[in-house]
């Protein structure tokens, strides 16, 4: 236990202090230069503005936080059932794989006003816009995976007669859980610039909470502190979700494969 | 041929069954790999397979093991036909047929217990019986300390044994071994080979052996077969009598003095014999039919 906990201080210290040392010398060099307040702030501006609206910035991150795990967890369902469907044969991938690439190349902003229109523009569209541009990842990642698996191995499960559940429960999804999530990993991020992207969008069709929309207003009226404070919890939300992937990719992989073997 | 060999006392128990390969050609697209192979295996019968690089042993086993269907003449196992792969019927023998990849395979997701499980756990045996059954082969291998480990902590020669753990633990009546030890320095396979001989003459199943080593084949094997360059015939059928070779290796496997008796046998005259007559025999086959 205290070799993980020492493991884990190993981890965090370094970035930590990376920090550290980036406040304080932003803060200074606001004190120094002293901009005009309309157009930058220093750190601690920032936390007083946390601090003044608390409970709205808590609410807007809530409701955010909720689109994004909506979205990356329909992606990661959606994305590993579509991956072990394509991957049953060449023809099916031939067919629906281009336009798993269209999820990836079209821009979320074009499309993000027509979901607006069409569901309600609170919730509803924007954890779809967070599942559109999670969902790709997913479906790549683990497509590969399954497909990397060594042919011995298929066969070896074909010789003792392993049915196509078995087949797919103790050889292609485990065989493909590395790739997986790395599909994830790449995922939770993307979810919460999706989230994001959606409600800049949502917020100009009359939805109100969410912390795309704090940006928005916050930069309309030139509220730098609470602008940059929005902006500093959707980056630790994107941390948080990288973190749970991590999290969740340690506990599956850290006795058998080598990405998470110590030196 | 009778399966037990007068001679030498070799050759045991009932477990192995009848191959019969009749006028087999085989060939992906344009290329004949294998052409009019007539080979019969009498039960529990340990044949080595020899050949030039490519010739097409591999594809003889993967025959035998319905991985590919011939495309012309048959192959019965246990007197079944083959008539289709295993990915869309099960084997005439079912899971009584096992094979042994030149690299071990072990799912790296599972210990070497949950690995050599799993053949029986596709079977559906109850999960007390299969893990003792498991333990019982992974303690004839050699590898009781190492049961809880994943495949990543274990050496070569050690993967290569969990695998033929698992090849052995549903008792197969057939053993298709594919130059499975051909990766290992020279000692681990010279134990691992002693090992096998030793299981073999336990449990008596019908073993075909693809091996590049003569001097492997010879070791080993009743009886060597050795294929063309492409498109393969056979071009040698020899019958292996090694006097002593069941004692010698008795005793290697009892483990004590083991060591020196095998290496007895590996330079007795009687070996050399036979790997010299392979050898002019292997040149000829290495120029072509």
């Amino acid at each position: 236990m205290s070799g993980r906990a020492a493991g884990l201080g190993r981890a965090v210290t370094p970035p930590l202090a990376v920090l550290l040392a980036v406040l304080v010398v932003w803060e200074l060099a606001v004190q120094v230069t002293q901009p005009p307040k309309f157009l930058f702030c220093g750190p601690i501006d920032v936390w007083r503005a946390f601090l003044d609206d608390a409970g709205g910035l808590s609410r807007a991150t809530l409701m955010t936080t909720l689109s994004v795990l909506l979205g990356f967890g329909a992606a990661a369902l959606l994305g590993v059932t579509s991956a072990v469907i394509l991957s049953w044969s060449r023809l099916l991938e031939r067919s629906f794989y281009p336009f798993t690439v269209f999820l990836q190349t079209v821009p979320l902003v074009a499309i993000a006003p027509m979901l607006v229109l069409w569901l309600d523009p609170g919730l509803p569209a924007v954890s779809v816009c967070a599942f559109i541009v999670c969902l790709f990842p997913v479906i790549t990642n683990t497509l590969v995976g399954i497909r990397s698996i060594p042919r011995a191995q298929v066969e070896l499960f074909a010789l003792y007669g392993a049915s196509p559940l078995q087949a797919l429960f103790k050889l292609s999804l485990p065989g493909a859980l590395p790739n997986l999530m790395t599909g994830l990993r790449v995922a939770a991020g993307l979810a919460v610039i999706g989230a994001v992207v959606g409600e800049f969008v949502a917020g100009q069709m009359g939805a109100d909470r969410g912390l795309g929309i704090v940006v928005v207003v916050s930069a309309r009226q030139g509220d730098v502190p609470v602008l940059f404070a929005a902006v500093g919890l959707a980056s630790l939300l994107g941390l948080a979700m990288l973190g749970l992937v991590s999290g969740a990719s340690h506990a599956l992989l850290h006795r058998w494969h080598v990405s998470h073997q110590e030196e | 041929m009778s399966p037990v060999d007068t001679q030498t006392g070799e050759g045991a128990a009932a477990t192995g069954v009848p191959i019969e390969l009749r006028a087999v050609e085989h060939g992906f697209g344009a290329v004949t790999v294998l052409a009019d192979i007539d080979i019969a295996v009498a039960p529990g019968q340990f044949v080595a397979l020899l050949g030039p690089s490519g010739c097409g042993k591999s594809t003889l086993l993967r025959l035998v093991a319905a991985l590919d269907v011939a495309r012309a003449g048959q192959v019965c196992v246990a007197g079944q036909p083959v008539r289709e792969s295993v990915r869309a019927a099960p084997h005439p023998v079912g899971d009584r047929i096992a094979f042994v990849f030149q690299d071990p395979h072990l799912l790296p997701w599972r210990t070497l217990l949950r690995n050599v499980e799993l053949p029986l756990e596709l079977a559906g045996v109850a999960r007390a019986e299969r893990r003792e059954r498991a333990l019982a082969v992974i303690d004839e291998v050699g590898l009781r300390d190492a049961h809880d480990r994943y495949p990543a902590a274990l050496s070569g020669g050690m993967r290569m044994r969990a695998s033929l753990a698992r090849a052995l633990v549903t008792d197969p009546a057939v053993l298709l071994l594919d130059e499975p030890f051909a990766a290992l320095d020279e000692i681990t396979r010279q134990r691992l080979d002693e090992k096998l001989y030793a299981l073999w003459r336990e449990r008596g199943m019908t073993v075909l052996f693809v091996t590049h080593s003569i001097g492997e084949a010879v070791f080993l094997s009743q009886r060597t077969i050795m294929l063309s360059r492409r498109p393969a015939g056979v071009v040698a059928d020899q019958t292996i009598e090694l006097p002593g070779r069941a004692a010698a290796l008795a005793a290697a496997a009892s483990g004590s003095d083991g060591a020196a008796e095998a290496l007895a046998l590996r330079s007795s005259e009687a070996f050399h014999d036979h790997v010299k007559r392979l050898h002019g025999r292997l040149m000829v086959a290495e120029g072509g039919r």
